[in-house]
């Protein structure tokens, strides 16, 4: 059994802003039925880009539904500029913390709520930079290194955790692990220099 | 709160009749069964008795049973015994949908020890290939391992069939009864099998204890290397008061098996209908007409199984998910897999696996309790929309 935090089993057993929201004018879709876990996330954002109001829709384990509750309830109330800077720690630590073996859950929302935002805005969300390493969940290196370095992820085991890459079947695992090794080199020359 | 147990393909609860037996040779009765005097050789006539109650289960001789600690170790025992016993042979033929103990142990075989290994596939139904696996039978082919039983969705494989072909071929045939001890009658003469693997724990005896059948005549080295205990097969003070208590629940089993295979299976099905039933969006994994009665898999679309298994646990009820939620990967078991299970049921399939011990009240609990837990997850799930899937 995962050990879950009070305030993760709360938001699963309780999830608030569940459903459709009727005139959302901005919404973000992430993951799909294949991947094991997926969510749409609906805003309704003012004329002033201040989100009066957000709802989510999501299939997947306990805490991929606590971390979509916990995502609406965070940016309710921001301005888009403001939400922007929402990151999948800030999830996870308003519900007190996630075991690291559902960190993608709170990576997911985050990705959700960009897309949102881009939708609003009117932005395409262009192809993504770099090379795709991941075919299975959709993860470039860049995102791989970008999670490396700002999550200090050590191993192939947490950057599936994190990103999910590499979690289904298992044919990029080399690839992440070389990325991860020249990831972690590059870093410690820096420090070193 | 209580609790509703429907995991017993996982394990079971220790019958009291067990513990009963077991409760003396944990107190006043602690001597060594291998010692030389009447203290101790008390205990060595009741590991006999034990051995003799294993081996009616399955109708064996006595000395063609070792006793071991777990399922694990009577498989990697069995394996280990046929590659030894034909060094010159270098291929092995298993399922996909073996249990973790036979398929790690094959694939370790094949990735370092050079092995060829053909694992046959099943359909969607979860049954075997039976012309791949024929045909991929050699004079190479040192061991057949097939389970009796999937853990997962109970289907049974014809083992009997399977094992008399291998014989003909001079192959051995070890088969990981696991799941199907105490479930079907097990025969281990009329079957024709080398070698079987069965555990305590699946019947009511306690975790830590299992068997390994070794028909007579079948090289056998010793795997543990150190006293005359098993005949010198493996060496060790004998686990002996989980062997009293093994021997106890073989007793027990074989006087159950009748329930197991009316009641139980009525109780099961009177699940599985309930739930297919009141729930749309059902369906049941595995082959329904060949199948252990105490199991049932069955999957429920746009849903995802721990979110479903949380919903239970509120009420304390215990079930098993499909999907091995258990790291990053978020891929359904291999079994579902390798049926090819569509991924909208898959990821929501649940495991309800029976006792003689549960209840027509308990069934009711589930299905009461199921309906909304599975309404509540699709009302929230993008997936799912008036009523079906999109
Ligand atoms: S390509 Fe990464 S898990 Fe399949």
């Amino acid at each position: 059994m995962w050990d879950y935090t009070d305030k993760v089993k709360e938001h699963f057993l309780n999830p608030k802003n569940v459903g459709e929201l009727e005139g959302a004018n901005a919404v973000g879709e992430t993951g799909s039925l294949s991947c094991g876990d997926a969510l749409k996330l609906f805003l309704k954002v003012n004329e002033n880009e201040r989100i009066i109001d957000a709802s989510f829709m999501t299939f997947g384990c306990a805490s991929a539904v606590a971390s979509s509750s916990a995502l609406t309830e965070i940016i309710k109330g921001m301005t888009l500029d403001e939400a922007a800077k929402v990151t999948n720690d800030d999830i996870a630590d308003f519900l007190g913390g996630l075991p690291k073996e559902k960190m993608h859950c709170s990576v997911m929302g985050q990705a959700a709520l960009k897309k949102a935002i881009a939708d609003y805005r009117g932005i395409q969300i262009l192809e993504k930079p770099g090379e795709m390493v991941c075919e299975c969940f959709d993860v470039t290196d860049l995102e791989i290194i970008e999670a490396v370095k700002t999550n200090g992820l050590e191993t192939v085991e947490d950057v599936t955790n994190y990103l999910k890459a590499g979690g289904g079947c298992g044919k990029c695992l080399d690839r992440i692990e070389e990325i991860v090794v020249e990831t972690r080199n590059e870093t410690a020359e820096k420090i070193n220099n | 709160m209580d609790v509703i147990y429907t995991d017993n393909n996982a394990t079971t609860k220790v019958a009291d009749e067990v513990i009963r037996e077991m409760l003396p040779y944990f107190g006043e009765l602690y001597g060594n069964p291998s010692s030389m005097y009447a203290f101790g050789d008390e205990v060595g006539r009741k590991i006999r008795k034990a051995r003799q109650k294993v081996a009616d289960l399955i109708n064996a001789d006595p000395d063609e049973i070792v006793f071991t600690s777990c399922g694990t170790e009577s498989d990697n025992a069995a394996i280990n015994a046929a590659i030894t016993a034909f060094p010159e042979k270098k291929h092995l033929i298993t399922s996909e949908v073996e249990h973790p103990a036979i398929r790690n142990l094959f694939k370790y075989l094949a990735d370092k020890k050079g092995y060829e290994v053909t694992f046959v596939p099943v359909d969607k139904k979860g049954r075997l290939d039976m012309d791949i696996l024929y045909s991929s039978m050699s004079e190479n082919t040192a061991v057949i391992s097939l389970m009796w039983a999937n853990n997962e969705t109970g289907v049974i494989f014809p083992i009997e069939e399977v094992a008399k072909k291998a014989g003909e071929k001079g192959i051995l045939f070890h088969t990981d009864a696991v799941q199907a001890t105490g479930k079907v009658a097990i025969d281990v003469k009329k079957a024709g099998v080398d070698m079987l693997s069965l555990s305590g724990h699946k019947i009511h005896a306690p975790k830590g204890v299992a068997a390994l059948y070794v028909k007579k005549g079948i090289k056998f080295p010793a795997f543990l290397i150190g006293g005359h205990q098993e005949s010198g097969r493996r060496g060790g003070t004998e686990n002996t008061v989980s062997i009293i208590g093994l021997g106890k629940a073989c007793e027990l089993a074989k006087e159950h098996l009748p329930l197991m295979n009316t009641e139980v299976r009525a109780l099961r099905d009177y699940l599985e209908t309930q739930l297919l039933e009141k729930i749309p969006g059902t369906s049941v994994n595995g082959d329904r007409e060949s199948r252990l009665p105490n199991t049932l898999s069955i999957g429920f679309d746009a849903v995802e199984g721990e979110s479903i298994l949380m919903l239970l646990d509120q009420k304390g009820i215990c079930a098993s998910s499909g999907s091995a939620c258990t790291s990053g990967s978020l891929d359904p078991s291999h079994v579902l897999m390798a049926m090819e299970v569509p991924f909208k049921s898959a990821h929501g399939t649940i495991r309800f696996s029976l006792s003689h011990y549960n209840t027509k009240e308990e069934m009711d609990t589930i299905v009461g309790t199921l309906v909304p837990a599975i309404e509540r997850l699709r009302m929230m799930s993008p997936f799912w929309k008036d009523g079906k899937m999109v």
